[in-house]
């Protein structure tokens, strides 16, 4: 797989090399494009540094497993790639921007400050799946040498994602950060839950991706260019474009094709079914390094290549059906995880909802347009941050290797442990976006002052409100915590009522004590309070 | 001044550290003690804030010119520091005459929370763990009071939130999980209303620092209306304003005593405060344009506080309840937008913070004696226990605004602002507050005459007369409050006359 994504990108350049050449082919320089499109291209190979370094990981891990084959070896392999690969990013991004497999000024591999942002990010989630994944991994209920270089292999995707350039990069990138979730799903031996999960994730994947490329078929159809950047350029200088019933099509399909993978009502309904069936830190992998693929690609689409005057109104309806929709359901939830996947849905809509000031035209202004995108990304950030330490605490709460279990299973957790209950009580109160989460409070506070500054007051209002809605359940989970255990849930079959089935089989293993796992809650938590004393970090990173 | 601003970031370090140390110490009553200490230290250092000022207690002169004449507002003292640029947010404290008695009040009434915790934990979780957390909600009214950038008052007025809710829901009564949820719920939808009227004004304005703000700082009328609607609403469901009020009685009646007090007591003057902090001066016009909406709900939930009192049966709820319409007398104040409305309201919300957290403290000590909160279940009080009957009297009769008691200034010169405003509406709305008076006497003496006279009932007739002693040292500062406020209203006036000039002029 890492293979395929290496060979990918220069193969996509010499595409897109012809396929410019061919719309230029009245010019002048045919000539010097005939030259380029043979191989001897010159690549910059440091700009590419975080992606090999990641793709390394992923050969790295399958040698390891092959010729160590021992899980702990494995796991530190993929786990000192997934730190090589942040040194890297952070190395190269911290050097300015970097392009490469460029024809003229269009380039399809650009390392900019995003870019290498969402490098690390992503990296470092992976570092924490890892880390979460470690009593999964040590009672072999998933063979750790496929469970690692699927890891990796999806890490390898993210890192390309934030450089991609143009459209086919960007949608092999986010395949190569997909495919291999599909396994990864269903990579839990004897349990039919996660075969499930992975058929629905995979088959609206496929789906999504097919509208995704069809879309970018179109485009080009219509435009003649797949670089994200030129796309740009050519519906600013040519309107008339615009006017075209094949490019409205073609631009509702991406949007359309990217707002599945980021689980957008209304194409959301298979996150809740997969993360529910998903193995706790897959769960955690989908629901923070996949979203935040997916916000990437359409935040690199909606910013560069599409006009803000078709996605605008798309991503305002999308931002307000996602949020209210997600946080409403999200009541209901009786399952922990099916209630922090609702409640991702509805963050994203939150994520989402800074680009849809892009439907007015005070917000389609240069500084409001740079503020939506900056606010998209440090919420998705704030996000993030913040879910992986809520994942980190339910993996710690819950016996090794088990599902995440219903809310009544966390009931009193904070009398047995109260640390890792403390911890996801913060996490949680973060994702609500109130104090003592400062992180989430701010990454809230970010969102609402860019559509301010959009003049969306409208949409500020949503997203108030769904604040409001959202606390509902954040408060009924961190509530249990704190609340008197159910009787025979999780006391045993000794106190069980009269009526109640006496659970039958051995007593419930205790819950998770593995260092990796601590570790990760730390650090989670530790990040979110950093973020929350000082989110000008965050801020700063995400405006650049 | 050095020490001002030393002292401005102690009373917010001070209970913040202070928490962090009594929830780390595992020893619950030396954890108590701890946080008793420091919520005196607290006290200590919001006293001398008023020193260094530029004029003294009583003098009425106006001030010399200053070279920044057109700022509304004097801060005795200020902090100023950068926290996040990118969201305008400064860590900028002050305090002037408006806010700094209510800071007093707050201190005041969390040190004597957390001693009255010393003696009773309530049942519930450990009694640290309750203490730890008054500290933290001190920390964010505190906070609230002092910030002078719209970001940070935005910041600490969400921190008492949660806090709040897990007094409530870890030591309340019988149906405190619910109660805690739609007191949660209710203030978050107030305070994302007020996130939103915050990045109105801050979007329209450039700036978050209330200095510069205070009198419109140019922005166009339409986004006046818009920041004073949206900021009214947030402050108004704090308050609570009729018809927002609805979160008030459930959580007041089912909180522990110390929580009912502190609610009461300073919670609900955030409310009021950033009415005429932020949201009056702020949006000027926008307030000139709404007084009248502002003024008829105050007057209904006046007189529909009053009315609901009148057919209460449960002591707190009643109590409750009455706060509904002690508050509706503050608003009725800031309402008129006059001199004389501005400051009864001031007084107002002082008077009303003491007596009802004295009320509060004593309708908590008979329901822990009696174990019934029943109007029906309950008389004789006099006959069994005189001093509590004669405390909780001396309470309601204060909260009645007897001449000479602390309740009196704020509610009669109230209807006088109204009065002086002059109109049909305002006059209309000046008597229909006098018969809320009335209905205010009338409540409490139903009151009275239902709990502390008549033959003692079963419950009442097991009590004994004494009081401990920790509950009379925890009560006697508020006695006394209420009577010295009440013969001396100018401890309170006499630092928020200049002030509350300063910010009329700027009103349109």
């Amino acid at each position: 797989m890492s293979a395929r994504s290496e060979l990918a990108s220069p193969a996509v350049a010499n595409i897109a090399d012809t396929v410019s050449a061919r719309s230029e082919l009245a010019s002048p320089a045919v000539a010097n494009i005939a030259d380029t499109v043979s191989v001897v291209q010159s690549v910059d190979n440091v700009a590419l540094l975080p992606a090999y370094l990641a793709a390394g990981t992923a050969v790295l891990v399958l040698l390891a497993d092959l010729l160590v084959a021992r899980a702990r070896v494995t796991v530190v392999a993929a786990a000192l790639g997934a730190t090589a690969t942040v040194v890297g990013a952070v190395l190269v991004g911290s050097g300015g921007e970097r392009r490469t497999f460029c024809v003229g000024s269009d380039c399809s591999y650009v390392f900019d400050g995003r870019a290498a942002l969402v490098a690390v990010v992503v990296a470092l989630l992976t570092l924490g799946v890892l880390g979460l994944s470690g009593p999964l991994l040590r009672d072999g209920t998933s063979p750790a040498g496929e469970y690692c270089f699927l890891l990796a292999a999806s890490m390898t995707g993210g890192v390309v994602l934030g450089a991609a350039g143009d459209l086919i990069t960007l949608i092999v990138a986010l395949e190569t950060l997909t495919l291999p979730l599909y396994v990864l799903v269903g990579l839990r031996r004897g349990s039919l839950a996660s075969i499930e999960a992975a058929v629905t994730f995979f088959v609206v994947s496929v789906v999504a991706t097919t509208l995704t490329l069809l879309g970018a078929a179109l485009l080009y159809a219509a435009t003649g260019a797949l670089h994200l950047g030129r796309l740009g350029a050519l519906f600013a200088e040519r309107p008339e474009l615009l006017d075209l019933p094949l490019t409205t099509a073609a631009v509702a399909l991406v949007v359309l094709g990217l707002a599945f993978k980021v689980a957008a009502v209304p194409f959301h309904a298979w996150a809740p079914a997969t993360y529910d069936g998903a193995p706790l830190p897959v769960a955690a992998y989908l629901s923070t390094a996949s979203k935040l693929g997916g916000v990437v690609a359409l935040l690199a689409v909606v910013q560069r290549a599409l006009p803000a005057e078709v996605t605008g109104p798309v991503l305002a309806l999308l931002a307000v059906l996602t949020m209210t929709v997600g946080n409403l359901v999200a009541l209901r939830q009786r399952r922990t995880v099916r209630l922090l996947a609702w409640s991702s849905v509805a963050q994203a809509g939150y994520i989402l909802a800074p680009l849809g000031a892009l439907a007015l035209a005070a917000g389609r202004t240069d500084d409001a347009r740079a503020a939506a995108y900056a606010a998209a990304v440090a919420y998705a950030v704030f996000f993030v941050v913040l879910e992986l330490g809520a994942f980190a605490a339910v993996v710690a709460l819950r016996p090794a290797g088990a599902a995440g279990g219903t809310l009544d299973d966390l009931r009193g957790a904070a009398r047995r442990r109260p640390w890792p209950a403390v911890a996801l009580a913060l996490a949680l109160i973060g994702l609500a976006g109130l104090p003592p989460g400062l992180a989430g409070l701010f990454a809230k506070v970010t969102v609402v002052r860019s559509l301010l500054d959009g003049g969306a007051g409208w949409l500020a209002l949503v997203v108030a409100v769904n604040a409001v809605i959202g606390l509902a359940y954040y408060l009924k989970v961190t509530a249990a915590l704190w609340a008197a255990p159910v009787p025979g849930g999780v006391a045993g079959p000794a106190a069980s009522g009269p009526g109640e089935p006496v659970p039958v089989g051995p007593v419930p293993a205790p819950a998770v004590r593995a260092w990796s796992v601590a570790a990760v809650l730390v650090a989670a938590t530790a990040a979110a309070l950093v973020l929350g004393v000082a989110p000008q970090l965050v801020l700063d990173l995400a405006a650049r | 001044m050095i020490l001002g601003e030393f002292l401005l970031v102690a009373v917010l370090a001070v209970p913040a550290l202070g928490a962090v140390v009594v929830a780390a110490i595992p020893h619950d009553r030396a954890a108590r003690v701890v946080g008793v200490v420091v919520a005196a230290l607290t006290l200590l250092a919001t006293l001398p804030l008023p020193a260094g000022r530029e004029r003294g207690w009583f003098a009425y002169a106006p001030l010399p010119p200053s070279p920044e004449a057109s700022v509304a507002i004097h801060p005795w003292h200020q902090v100023d520091a950068p926290w996040v640029p990118g969201l305008d947010l400064r860590f900028h404290l002050g305090v002037d005459g408006i806010s700094w008695p209510l800071v007093v009040l707050t201190a005041l009434l969390t040190l004597l929370c957390c001693y009255y915790t010393l003696w009773k934990v309530p049942e519930g979780s450990s009694g640290r763990a309750l203490v730890a957390l008054l500290l933290v909600v001190e920390v964010g009214i505190l906070g609230t009071f002092l910030a002078f950038d719209l970001v940070l008052f935005f910041v600490f007025f969400e921190v008492v939130l949660l806090p709040m809710y897990a007094v409530i829901a870890g030591w309340g009564g019988p149906d405190r999980r619910r109660a805690a949820r739609k007191f949660a719920l209710y203030t978050l939808f107030g305070s994302v209303l007020l996130l939103v009227g915050v990045f109105v004004v801050v979007a329209a304005a450039g700036t978050a620092d209330l200095l510069a703000l205070t009198g419109s700082a140019g922005m166009s009328r339409g986004t006046q209306l818009a920041a004073f609607t949206l900021l009214a609403l947030a402050f108004a469901v704090k308050s609570p304003l009729w018809p927002l009020h609805s979160w008030l009685p459930d959580a007041h009646t089912q909180a522990p005593t110390v929580g009912s007090v502190i609610l009461a007591g300073v919670l609900l003057k955030m409310g009021t405060y950033g009415l005429i902090r932020i949201a009056v001066g702020v949006a000027p016009e926008g307030a000139r344009w709404a007084a009248p909406v502002l003024g008829v709900l105050a007057v209904a939930a006046i007189l529909v506080g009053g009315l609901v009192c009148l057919a209460q049966t449960e002591l707190k709820r009643l109590i409750a309840y009455s706060s509904v319409g002690h508050m509706g007398f503050v608003l009725l104040g800031i309402a008129t937008l006059t001199a004389t409305g501005l400051q009864a309201a001031l007084i107002g919300n002082v008077a009303h913070g003491v007596i009802t957290g004295l009320l509060f403290f004593l309708a908590g000590a008979v329901k822990d004696r009696t174990h019934t909160g029943d109007l029906g279940d309950l008389s004789g009080l006099r006959e069994t226990a005189p001093r509590l009957a004669g405390l909780l009297g001396f309470a309601a009769v204060a909260s009645l605004g007897l001449p000479g008691l602390a309740g009196f200034w704020g509610e009669a010169f109230v209807v006088v602002a109204a009065v002086q405003v002059g109109g049909a509406l305002w006059t209309t709305l000046a008597v229909l507050a006098a018969v809320g008076g009335a209905l205010t006497a009338a409540y409490f003496l139903r009151l009275l005459r239902q709990v502390t006279h008549g033959r003692p009932s079963p419950a009442v007739a097991r009590l004994t007369p004494g009081l401990a002693g920790a509950e009379l040292a925890a009560w006697a500062p508020l006695v006394l409050l209420a009577l010295a406020v009440g013969l001396a209203p100018t401890l309170v006036l006499g630092v928020a006359e200049a002030p509350v000039d300063a910010l009329l002029e700027v009103l349109p």
